[in-house]
């Protein structure tokens, strides 16, 4: 079992690596994003403090799921999505290996460039580790609830557009506390541990039941 | 080791493809599907392998159930199709290498290049797939078949692409698994040369 983990999130990170214009897009739409915020609204350092995490919880949540569509899509056009799913091996398994690959690619550089915000709207340095911290929970999630959503819209024309609503209301737990977790250790200093406790219990639970539910997802696809 | 169908049905949409079909395969032999274009020949494979779900009727392996069975009957099961199932961006000894892993085997390089090898493709597998021609991708696909070690093999067209040497070749493959106890089923519009086994045939008509 885990060596099927390790051999299908080394294949897709080697398929990413041939196709570095997939990642860079992620990271660059992302600190677009970001960039324009500042250029839109102006240069008052309070508004731009106070702004900061909801826009960059809400660029995250964007830049991840840029590269949604291409997460099971490309493995169903050329067969080896079936081939996957008449493989002995468990595919929630394959699921969560994909899933971490799609993490590994769109979420953690996110993660390890946010400190860009910071130095774009004025956060202080614990605000900016707090928002690492934040990410580093949060994108896993986003990641997880989105394979639910690409294995629904598998196959499906304009598949891309009902992504995005089937994901965004699920999105928004996350980005309250995700953004609640910045802002909160600014107006109340160290209250943020609730925050992060909820956005942990979030990955768990998206952890536990995601993969089987896409997984499900993938065998009506597949039809 | 009897695959059987009983009184199997596929509808689409409101189409029915064909009703009611029985037939059975036993080890060693070969069952080749005949029928025109859209008759349902690739929806019966993939009913067999699996892929589709069952509309009516029962699919038998060892007289229990396939549905029921479930991974323990896709252990005995490769599946070809339409589609190659192979990553245009990795190479053909990847790929070869990915298939094996994710069905269980562990194979060494060597037996991965003579693999390849075997199927016309030395001094190929280090490119990636996607500079190969549709032959080539076709027998990369093919290899695997030389790998593979479950019983029952379900291909979808597999002629198709190939030039007369890979034909010849194939059907070598194909007879040699029929004659060690394996069932193959499968589609084509070629004849298939095969000289042994027991070559069962199934027509599909509208």
């Amino acid at each position: 079992m885990f060596k099927t983990y390790i051999l299908i999130l080394q294949r897709d990170l080697t398929l990413a690596l041939r196709h570095k214009t997939e990642v860079l897009t992620t990271i660059f739409f992302f600190i677009i994003v970001i960039s324009l915020f500042p250029l839109g609204v102006g240069i008052d350092k309070e508004l731009l403090q106070k702004i900061a995490p909801g826009v960059a919880w809400i660029a995250a949540l964007l830049a991840s799921m840029l590269a949604l569509e291409r997460l099971f899509s490309s493995d169903y056009e050329d067969g080896t999505l079936e081939q996957m799913l008449l493989s002995p091996q468990p595919l929630f398994v394959i699921v969560l290996a994909k899933v971490s690959a799609h993490w590994l690619l769109t979420g953690l550089p996110l993660v390890l460039i946010s400190p860009l915000v910071g130095l774009q709207y004025h956060l202080d340095f614990d605000r900016v580790i707090m928002m690492m911290l934040a990410l580093l929970i949060g994108t896993p999630i986003l990641s997880l609830l989105g394979a639910i959503g690409a294995a629904l819209t598998l196959g499906l024309r304009g598949g891309g557009v009902l992504i995005s609503l089937l994901l965004l209301p699920l999105y928004i737990p996350v980005l309250i506390y995700g953004a609640g977790v910045v802002v909160d250790s600014a107006l109340f200093n160290n209250n943020t541990e609730t925050y992060l406790s909820l956005l942990m219990g979030f990955l768990i639970l998206s952890l536990v039941l995601s993969p089987w539910a896409t997984a499900a997802a993938l065998r009506i696809a597949s039809e | 080791m009897t695959l059987q169908a009983h009184q199997l049905s596929c509808i689409q949409g409101d189409r029915i493809l064909f009703e009611e079909l029985d037939f059975s395969v036993k080890a060693g032999e070969l069952l080749l599907i005949e029928g025109q274009n859209g008759c349902g020949k690739t929806t019966l494979l993939k009913t067999l392998a699996t892929i589709r779900q069952i509309d009516a009727g029962k699919i038998l392996w060892n007289n229990q159930s396939i549905t029921k069975l479930s991974d323990d009957y896709r252990d005995q099961l490769t599946w070809l199709g339409h589609l190659n199932g192979i990553k245009l961006d990795l190479t053909a000894a990847e790929n070869l290498k990915i298939s094996c892993t994710l069905n269980g085997l562990s194979v060494s390089d060597l037996a991965v290049m003579e693999a390849l090898e075997e199927m016309g493709l030395y001094g190929y597998e280090d490119l990636p797939v996607r500079v190969l021609s549709q032959g080539q991708k076709r027998r990369t696909a093919l290899a695997y078949l030389l790998l593979s070690q479950t019983l029952i093999w379900i291909l979808d067209e597999p002629f198709v692409a190939l030039d007369v040497k890979a034909v010849k070749l194939l059907q070598k493959v194909i007879t040699k698994h029929v004659e060690q106890g394996g069932i193959v089923i499968l589609t084509t519009h070629q004849e298939v040369g095969l000289d042994t086994g027991r070559i069962q045939r199934l027509r599909l008509t509208r």
